[in-house]
């Protein structure tokens, strides 16, 4: 079974513990946070520094975005919590990107000029949380009518709909 | 394009977004219309949602110069559910018979993920067995999805025995998950910790009369295809995608591995006991519509062979894990012995919790890469499921495939990249 202990938290914790990997190495100035937990790395850099932590991992050999979406942690602040998936072919290896945000400022940049493929996903995010996305080429409602009244993943989103 | 939040990163050089948005095309071809002699002119058409060959709902605003692809933007959310959102109001094994409703296609690959994360959240060991089993139905869900594509694909191409003899196959298939589960589509058969039962006496005897049969019916199809000069004519040199492209739009699955990127969950990260198979990844990188017709026919013949060597190696044991304040006990013992009934009254009424944090799984679903976040916040229901599906990403190349060729090809590029609208609406 799951040991809560085994979790690596803290930034300079998981920096010591795993100092050669790739990501590890590309973020240490970008980084705020991070977490070793389930043999997963997360990574949480500030909100304007995203593209740029794209742009870093990027080039640290994590080629291919696998996800893009969002955690709304209603009614604690920062409300919402922005996940990358980052794929590297090379170092078979996976990373997970955050970044928070809070609900009277809920907007994060694009990093659809790293990776076309955010396109949908951030599309999604604006659509499905109500988070503007800047610099994005297409910002439009994907899965639901553009007349749509809020944001249905969001937590204060009733299951069942507005009657 | 809105403007950025924060300051512009200078150094940015990627390659530029492409899915130019429908109201970009359509705006476009009327500013083209003002400067340009009527002969010259292009014309904005819709494709679906009521289309046969968009294989369910996609609807597609082509902008067309005659018979040639000018721009192509995709419209999806017709088929928009909320299953993402429903599954925050459910206890953790109540989410499985959502999982199916994803992707119908390939149900035991959707039950598999979300097991597998739900399973690395907890921290569970699944016995050998269990995991020889989910491999196995894995594989053949993989042969019965790629079986539906081919009897779909060709068919919006023309070739329309080849349906009937791919159905004929898939029906097998059918039988099968049928014999085990129940269920012909919406099988549900894996549990968190395992599976739901035991299969039934005669369900390995079944599977292996399909192994035996099957090679000598994927000959036939490319009997009556690989050699048929008007299938070639059709799929050569159609719909091209590089490999750069193919990563920079987060393509996965054999549309990636035939634009010559060889990368296979199953063989690079694997998952579910994957390790213990020896099968090859079929890759080509040719990059066209022709590529992945090859790649998947190549890759019902590699399924076939880990089915066999799952069937082969089949350990003995048990199907669930031992943790009985997850897994419901048997029957029996609900019945004879207190502890039994009390964990069962507790799963049943009030579920498990799970101890909080957040994991991302993947596998290799017959269509790529296909993902379940899960986030737990301690309680008994997940506190956000987020699916990643390959069809979703695969959507965005279409229009980098489709340009500057023919509208008839249009079809076949759909065809080839395999798109289930189910998993792409959610």
């Amino acid at each position: 079974m799951y040991d809560p202990a085994s979790a690596i938290t803290g930034k300079q914790a998981v920096f010591e513990a795993h100092p050669d990997n790739a990501a590890v190495k590309a973020l240490a100035a970008l980084a705020t946070d991070a977490k070793y937990d389930r043999a997963e790395l997360t990574v949480t850099v500030t909100r304007d520094n995203i593209l740029a932590a794209a742009k870093a991992v990027q080039q640290a050999g994590y080629n291919f975005l696998e996800d893009v979406t969002a955690v709304d942690w209603y009614p604690s602040e920062p409300r919402f919590q922005i996940t990358y998936h980052i794929l590297s072919h090379s170092l078979k290896e996976r990373i997970r990107l955050v970044a928070r945000l809070n609900s009277d400022d809920a907007a994060i940049d694009s990093i659809t000029p790293v990776w076309p493929s955010a396109n949908f996903y951030e599309r999604e995010v604006f659509d499905l949380f109500g988070v503007h996305i800047g610099g994005h080429p297409n910002l439009k409602r994907i899965m639901m009518p553009e007349d749509w009244n809020g944001h249905p993943l969001r937590k204060d989103y009733p299951v069942e709909g507005y009657r | 394009m809105t403007p950025p939040v924060s300051a512009p990163v200078a150094d940015i050089t990627g390659p530029a977004a492409i899915d130019p948005g429908i109201e970009d095309v359509v705006a476009n071809s009327a500013r083209n219309r003002q400067n340009t002699p009527p002969n010259d002119q292009t014309m904005v058409i819709n494709m679906g949602p009521q289309h046969p060959s968009t294989h369910g709902v996609l609807r597609l605003v082509v902008e067309i110069d005659g018979e040639t692809v000018v721009a192509l933007a995709p419209d999806i959310g017709y088929l928009h559910t909320g299953i993402e959102k429903t599954c925050e109001a459910k206890f953790y094994q109540q989410v499985v018979p959502l999982t199916d409703r994803i992707d119908y296609l390939c149900p035991m690959t959707n039950n598999l993920t979300y097991c597998l994360a739900v399973e690395k959240l907890l921290g569970l060991e699944i016995p050998e067995r269990a995991q020889y089993l989910r491999v196995l139905l894995n594989e053949l869900t993989r042969i019965q999805s790629h079986l539906v594509w081919l009897g779909t694909h060709a068919m919006d191409i023309g070739a329309l025995t080849i349906f009937l003899y791919c159905w004929r196959e898939r029906e097998d298939i059918m039988r099968i998950y049928e014999n085990v589960s129940g269920q012909r589509m919406m099988t549900s058969y894996f549990r968190i910790g395992g599976l739901a039962l035991e299969p039934p006496l005669d369900f390995y005897k079944q599977v292996q009369d399909f192994l035996t049969k099957m090679p000598a019916r994927i000959d036939q199809y490319e009997n009556l295809l690989t050699g048929n000069p008007i299938w070639m004519n059709r799929l050569k040199g159609v719909g091209y995608l590089s490999a750069a492209d193919a990563i920079a739009l987060g393509v996965t699955g054999p549309p990636l591995r035939a634009s010559g990127v060889d990368w296979d969950l199953r063989r690079d990260m694997p998952y579910s006991g994957y390790e213990k198979f020896q099968f090859n990844v079929p890759v080509s990188d040719v990059g066209d519509v022709w590529a992945r017709y090859v790649v998947r026919i190549q890759e019902m013949r590699e399924s076939l062979k880990i089915c066999q060597q799952a069937l082969d190696g089949m350990p003995t044991g048990r199907i669930v894990a031992d943790a009985p304040k997850i897994i419901l006990p048997d029957r029996e013992q609900m019945k004879t012995q207190m502890e039994s009934l009390i964990h069962h009254f507790k799963i049943v009424t009030e579920g498990f919790g799970v101890p909080a944090g957040e994991v991302y799984q993947a596998v290799e679903s017959p269509r790529g890469e296909m993902g379940y976040y899960v986030v737990s916040d301690g309680t008994a229901k997940p506190y956000r499921v987020h699916m990643r599906n390959p069809s979703y990403a695969t959507l965005q190349a279409l229009e980098t495939m489709c340009k500057g060729r023919l509208l008839a090809d249009v079809v076949a590029v759909i065809g080839s990249i395999d798109i289930v609208l189910g998993e792409i609406d959610r």
